[in-house]
């Protein structure tokens, strides 16, 4: 099944959950609202005609006031691809869980928390996986600033300008 | 305090520092012990911690600890220009430059709009094909290593090294080689180089099957690597595990064949999985097995890529590539190779720009390490060596 296709059958399937089929090039995404995540993501798994097994990755991506959380679905049965895109507003970013469904999910919604700060409720070990556990900020916001030291250790100016070179 | 504790305390190794450290465990319940296995231990192939609580020898609990190498690829990726990020790409999975800096180009000429000749898309195959065999050496020496048999290691090395002269020649680098553009190549292969390749062909095509008398069949090793750690395919798709270790555990499942790139359906080649030789489909003998069967699909590979490059014309190789990359087209995709570890995907999301809005990077070694905990309770310290050779990271791919 192709793309619209799929998007055809979730829309038949959750009349009410406001599924939009964003055409972007070269792949169009599908935009869900985070309530209906869980349930949909659960029915794209369990479906025999979607059977979408592999969660192929789980990006956090910041687009001005808002992180979207994008996930590249695939289903090694039927060799087609879905996206799924869920947009929440920085001052809530909180984002329902996938690794009931998706175990691989954990380690990305780690990431995604560590790096983007997106908050993931039902996470089994929601802690930073790449940053050290006491590291402030997420790296990947725009708007994140690089710390002057960590723990003493001096991050910025390390050699000192008059340096002979 | 179990034996173990006080043969530790007793060898007069700065028994302070382990005290100190065993002060902190506060869950030790006569028999349990917490060991850290890392960042230095010279099984764990680069900076990874694994937090183990024993029980005895056996293993109850694993916790993987990473980001020891993190670097912030993806931030680094947003203040660089289009080209100026393929050097940082080739330094993901540094055992396997070529075919990162592939995944990266191929997805952004998807998303560019740019298409390649024939020859460009051959010398891709080629070199990403020399340096798949280039890192399955390196895994499948280093795996040997960690099991115990040290001369296959310099065996292997020893074939390695003449893929990285022949890649020294190629691009000006051992290791790391900026050598795929956006829209080409740096250049074309030298003259006379084709013929070198040739020649490593036909040495190296009787070196497998030396391989397999030295150390695959060795009793020694199929006792060591055989029905451990065994991961069922079930398991390994939910945790994204892809590459060998998926086709260990049995699937056929290749992105060269299912999602072929770079005109790789064109190419005569057959995907080995795992059977269960020495045990259950899926253990760390399937995985390493695996691994040495493709080294010889990817032979086999190069030796059509070479027949075809000698009949082809040379043209420019350069000839697509974009003049500027200060406007681009908008968009965003998740473009997917098949590389040493397994898939590499990056998600390239463009607004236009002389540089990407944002780029993720899903490293095929970081979805493999998280099924680690999983498979780890049960086994005894001495096999969790084995799966972590067996599943074959590389830390500059898991940290980013």
């Amino acid at each position: 099944m192709n793309q619209s296709e799929i998007h055809n059958r979730l829309s038949k399937l959750f009349p009410s959950a406001g599924l939009v089929l964003e055409e972007i090039q070269p792949e169009p995404v599908c935009r869900i609202p985070r309530e209906q995540l869980v349930e949909v993501s659960a029915l794209l798994r369990d479906d025999p005609s979607l059977h979408f097994d592999c969660l192929m990755c789980l990006s956090a991506v910041e687009k001005g006031p808002e992180l979207h959380t994008v996930y590249h679905l695939y289903s090694i049965r039927h060799h087609h691809r879905f996206t799924l895109r869920c947009i929440v507003a920085k001052e809530d970013a909180v984002m329902p869980s996938v690794s009931t469904i998706w175990p691989t999910a954990e380690w990305h919604e780690r990431e995604a928390y560590d790096m983007m700060g997106i908050q993931f409720s039902g996470h089994p070990d929601h802690r930073r996986i790449l940053c050290a556990d006491d590291w402030e900020g997420h790296p990947l916001r725009k708007d994140y600033k690089s710390p002057e030291s960590f723990h003493d250790i001096p991050l910025t100016n390390i050699f000192p300008p008059d340096l002979p070179l | 305090m179990s034996d173990s504790l006080e043969l530790n305390l007793s060898t007069g190794h700065a028994p302070d520092l382990v005290r100190s450290a065993l002060a902190d465990v506060e869950d030790i319940h006569g028999e349990r012990m917490s060991l850290q296995m890392g960042p230095q231990h010279p099984a764990t192939h680069g900076v990874l911690r694994l937090e183990l609580e024993t029980d005895g020898e056996m293993v109850v609990k694993a916790t993987p600890h990473i980001g020891y190498l993190h670097r912030c690829f993806e931030k680094i990726a947003e203040n660089m220009t289009w080209p100026q990020i393929i050097p940082y790409v080739d330094r993901l999975d540094y055992c396997a430059s070529m075919n990162n800096a592939l995944g990266f180009v191929l997805g952004c000429e998807k998303l560019f709009g740019i298409e390649v000749s024939e020859r460009v898309q051959t010398i891709r195959v080629l070199v990403a094909e020399m340096n798949r065999v280039a890192s399955h050496l390196v895994a499948v020496g280093t795996y040997g290593l960690d099991i115990g048999a040290w001369t296959p290691f310099l065996f292997l090395f020893q074939e390695r090294e003449h893929l990285l002269d022949l890649f020294d020649e190629l691009s000006g680098g051992r290791l790391l080689y900026n050598y795929i553009w956006i829209g080409g190549l740096a250049h074309d292969v030298p003259d006379g180089w084709l013929p070198k390749v040739r020649d490593f062909l036909k040495y190296m095509e009787p070196k497998i099957g030396e391989l397999n008398t030295l150390l695959s069949f060795n009793k020694i090793f199929t006792e060591r690597t055989g029905k451990v750690a065994v991961l069922p395919a079930d398991l390994a798709i939910q945790y994204g595990v892809t590459g060998p270790n998926l086709r260990g555990s049995g699937v056929k499942w290749d992105i060269r064949k299912a999602e072929p790139y770079s005109g790789y359906e064109t190419y005569d080649f057959e995907i080995p999985v795992g059977t269960g030789e020495f045990g259950i489909v899926g253990d760390c003998f399937d995985r390493y097995m695996v691994r040495v069967r493709e080294m010889e699909q990817s032979l086999l590979i190069m030796k059509q890529a070479v027949e075809r490059l000698e009949k082809l014309e040379r043209d420019d190789v350069q000839a697509a590539i974009p003049k500027s990359f200060s406007k681009v087209p908008v968009g965003e995709i998740y473009f997917r190779t098949e590389t040493p570890k397994g898939e590499l995907g990056f998600y390239i999301v463009s607004d236009g720009k002389g540089k990407p809005n944002r780029l993720k990077c899903r490293a095929p070694s970081f979805t493999a390490l998280s099924v680690l905990s999983r498979l780890a309770p049960g086994l005894l310290i001495a096999d969790i060596v084995a799966l972590v050779g067996s599943i074959d990271i590389v830390l500059g791919e898991v940290d980013r």
